[in-house]
């Protein structure tokens, strides 16, 4: 099978350029995309790419496979080739820092911007602050992101504002925290996402919702978001 | 957490809204318009001024040329903040499309009044 992929060593090149290989793959087994980048780079030591638990969980390896993002670990590769080819590139809008290796800093930056983690002004419970099974329900679909920025890095709006548009991965998370019986700041949240670009740069195009590795669905949480806007101020 | 001075309404959700009200309006009438112009296929001109003559006509027509002005600034302001970088030139597309979207409602008060 040819494999393709992105090189780039900013250290020796002054270009990023496609490198192809030929690799003969075991029969009769599908393998992960990561498995075909492991036996590569057994052949070519220089090959970078981030990878860690090897199964869905941990988010390391997102890249662009045959053009559409996903994590290599949990791709068959019979999924990812087209036209007999493989071809992987970094994710898409973020600065290469060599190969497959993207700097995640903008993303986590938006995912910082949103305060992921509990607010609440109340005095601190003896034990945990509780909660209901139907108001547990509610984070179902939301604390399931791994933030591995394949939704993001998937949508154009990310692309072009990613200073500025949270993307779909820190608006899931905005919204898991605004559906979160236990944060009492949710006025305060959503004056913050209350501008031309933080969530209404999303045009629901619903790339997000293609690429999530998890299934996960970052557009409805931005339409949930949108109605509590409009909720509170009409 | 993103302050943006020239967008319509200053608020994410004000532009959203009235650019799904818009939406609705224009909506209307074209589906009117194109009503209108399949149950009178031998329409006349006095028809047609009598029709643009009436008050209901002229509120209707007006509040679209406004809806045209509003929605039409939204979306270009958007396209303008996605891929115009440089501020200068930024600025300069943002201010011709209000420019013209100011003449077109003019013009448009004085065609419907017949000025």
């Amino acid at each position: 099978m040819l494999v393709s992929i992105y090189r780039y060593n900013p250290e020796k090149d002054d270009a990023p350029y496609m490198q192809d290989y030929e690799i003969e793959l075991p029969a009769g087994k599908d393998l992960m995309v990561l498995d075909v980048l492991n036996l590569l780079k057994a052949q070519d030591p220089s090959i970078s790419y981030r990878r860690s638990c090897r199964e869905g969980v941990c988010g390391s390896d997102g890249m662009n496979m045959s053009g559409k993002n996903g994590l290599a670990c949990i791709t068959p590769v019979s999924e990812a080739v087209k036209k007999g080819k493989l071809v992987l590139r970094p994710l898409p809008g973020l600065p290469v820092v060599r190969d497959l290796v993207v700097d995640m800093g903008q993303f986590y930056k938006q995912y910082e911007k949103i305060r992921p983690y509990l607010l609440n002004d109340t005095p601190a419970p003896a034990i945990e602050r509780l909660q209901s099974p139907e108001e547990r329900e509610k984070l179902d679909g939301l604390y399931e992101c791994i933030l591995c920025a394949c939704c993001s890095t998937a949508c154009p709006s990310f692309w072009w504002n990613p200073d500025k548009f949270v993307g779909p991965s820190g608006l899931l998370q905005a919204y898991r925290f605004l559906a979160d019986s236990r944060d009492t700041a949710t006025q305060e949240r959503l004056s913050d996402l209350d501008d031309p670009f933080s969530v209404f740069r999303c045009h629901g195009i619903m790339n997000c919702v293609n690429v999530c590795p998890k299934g996960l669905n970052p557009t409805k949480a931005i339409g949930n978001i949108r109605s509590m806007l409009l909720q509170r101020a009409t | 957490m993103v302050t943006q001075i020239t967008s319509f309404g200053r608020s994410g959700l004000y532009d959203w809204m009235m650019q799904r009200v818009s939406a609705v309006v224009l909506s209307l009438y074209t589906v009117f318009i194109i009503g209108y112009l399949l149950l009178n296929p031998d329409l006349t001109y006095d028809q047609w001024s009598a029709l643009f003559e009436a008050t209901w006509m002229r509120i209707f027509s007006l509040m679209v040329l406004l809806s045209i002005g509003m929605h039409s600034w939204i979306g270009l302001w958007s396209v303008s903040t996605d891929y115009i970088k440089a501020t200068g030139a930024r600025f300069f597309f943002q201010s011709l499309c209000g420019l013209v979207m100011f003449i077109y409602i003019v013009w448009g008060v004085q065609v419907l009044w017949g000025l």
